[in-house]
């Protein structure tokens, strides 16, 4: 079963892999990297900030169960469902867009569209923020509060506390999650192709269109493409397990 | 010492909030619209869905999809792991490296391959759902119920129960299926339910095999009717919510959960 999957590279003859190092494929590479860095890095901070707002002390404990049990939720919903959501929201007659129309502010005046990348990168933080909170809510616990207290206490301002304290204990674990969140955004497909019928050109969207025989069709380039996808993603593992072994020091 | 809630953490739950609420208000919004008058509040979109045949074939199919998939990889994995941990421990760094790979290889580079292997096998395989989004399934369910199954074994004492069961005079068959699976049924049922949720909204390989599951019903409505989308969009939520709260109350500790229908 397992080796099933590992010869999905194989029967690639050099000639595809050369293909698509070139246009317009390096450009679907690129759009991709794009996206998935700005929903790993906006998905990352927002994530922290609102588990971190979740965890501290102050805040009813209720909170933050609900808060993890929603993300266990919303990080597994995703797809055709969360692409419709999005253009029931900001579609051209969406509830928002209607909303901010009737308040003189036309969005899709001034250049807005959720139909492309802007939209996408607007619908995969949506399963980005609360993977995020789920992958980073240990972490939180391990920077334990005494750190805290017995910084304060020998005098250092809030701003100390996280210059030398918080960020780097927690710099391993926030680097590993966003590489995580990378390769999540990096290999969605179902989200894109809902919200834009493929009008934003990604890899796997390319890859799709290969495959099916829509609009081109060259398995082989599917392949290759499949191939590259695979290179970008296996890198990811490889920044992702070293970090994963510093951080695990802190998480008790 | 009692803190008070600090101003800033209410600042950013509010914005997680406000982000997380406002699609899923807009769409239930949207699925009470009028499809003529495009006023609120009626139920017609929720009428014109749940009286559309396709709707039932193609949720029943996904449905049988899930349940074919979670007898396989139970079938498979029950005996695997328990074998394992009885016997060679030493295996099991490896398979729980061999159950991440699924994560790294994503289904748009699964399909890729799999279309690719299973070419030339016979068309009872290859041309049915039940077949060839079956075997593409119980690859994406693996880690799920492997890493479910892995904590639930560990929690039992394998070998006691096992020489328990040898010495009263009990065949392997009987100890695993009268001994060992009652013991780990709450694991079992944990992987089942986020198998459930996941096959049920997995649309990137039913799409690219052209098979007609359930999130291709919702994409072709997507596609073609504005408002009964928004309807049929918030029911497919109301099932992964389901699947969902059905693993909690199953499960105890919740397995590692990520992945899914992206």
């Amino acid at each position: 079963m397992v080796g099933s999957f590992k010869g999905d590279t194989g029967g690639v003859t050099l000639s595809h892999v050369e293909k698509i190092i070139h246009e317009p494929y390096l450009s679907d590479f690129k759009n991709s990297i794009e996206v998935s860095l700005v929903t790993a890095l906006l998905g990352g901070l927002l994530g922290f900030l609102i588990a971190y707002a979740a965890i501290r002390e102050g805040t009813p404990r209720v909170v933050r169960t609900v808060l993890t049990t929603f993300s266990g939720v919303a990080a597994n919903f995703a797809g055709i469902p969360l692409a419709f959501a999005f253009i029931a929201t900001a579609g051209t007659i969406g509830i928002v867009t209607q909303w901010l129309n009737g308040l003189g502010f036309k969005p899709y005046d001034h250049g807005f569209t959720v139909f492309g990348t802007t939209g996408v990168e607007l619908a995969y933080l949506y399963f980005q923020i609360p993977l995020m909170i789920l992958v980073i809510a240990p972490a939180i616990d391990g920077l334990r509060r005494e750190w805290r207290e017995a910084s304060l206490n020998l005098g250092a301002s809030q701003l100390q506390f996280w210059r030398y304290v918080g960020v780097p204990v927690l710099m391993p674990s926030l680097l590993g999650a966003m590489v995580l969140l990378f390769g999540n955004s990096f290999s969605a497909y179902a989200t894109a192709y809902g919200l834009t019928g493929g009008s934003v050109p990604l890899v796997p969207i390319t890859i799709g269109f290969n495959l099916s025989g829509n609009v081109l069709d060259d398995p082989h380039l599917g392949e290759a493409l499949a191939f590259g996808m695979f290179v970008v993603l296996a890198l990811m593992m490889l920044i992702y397990i070293p970090l994963q072994r510093i951080s695990s020091r802190w998480v008790r | 010492m009692r803190t008070r809630i600090a101003p800033s953490a209410i600042l950013w739950l509010l914005v997680g909030a406000i982000y997380f609420l406002v699609p899923l208000l807009a769409t239930l919004i949207f699925s009470l619209r009028s499809g003529t008058t495009g006023s609120c509040c009626t139920g017609a979109n929720y009428g014109e869905i749940f009286r559309d045949p396709e709707l039932w074939r193609s949720l029943k199919q996904s449905f049988i999809l899930a349940l074919e998939t979670i007898a396989f990889s139970l079938a498979l994995l029950i005996p695997t792991v328990y074998w394992v941990h009885l016997r060679v421990p030493r295996l099991r760094p490896l398979i729980g490296f061999l159950a991440l790979v699924p994560f790294v290889i994503p289904p748009i580079i699964l399909v890729v391959g799999l279309l690719d292997v299973y070419k030339g096998t016979p068309q009872w395989f290859y041309a049915e759902p039940y077949g060839f989004l079956v075997a593409a399934y119980v690859i994406l369910a693996f880690p799920y119920i492997y890493f479910s199954l892995d904590s639930g074994f560990r929690a039992i004492d394998v070998h006691t129960l096992t020489e328990a069961s040898q010495s009263l005079g009990a065949t392997w068959r009987t100890t695993l299926l009268r001994v060992i699976l009652p013991n780990v049924r709450t694991a079992a049922l944990a992987g089942a339910f986020l198998t459930l949720a996941i096959v049920m909204g997995e649309f990137t390989i039913a799409n690219l095999s052209a098979f007609h599951t359930f999130p291709i019903y919702i994409q072709y409505i997507n596609e073609t009717k504005a408002y009964p989308a928004a309807a049929v969009s918030l029911f497919s939520f109301a099932i992964t919510w389901a699947a969902m709260l059905a693993l909690l109350l199953a499960g105890r500790k919740r397995p590692l959960q990520f992945g899914g229908a992206r």
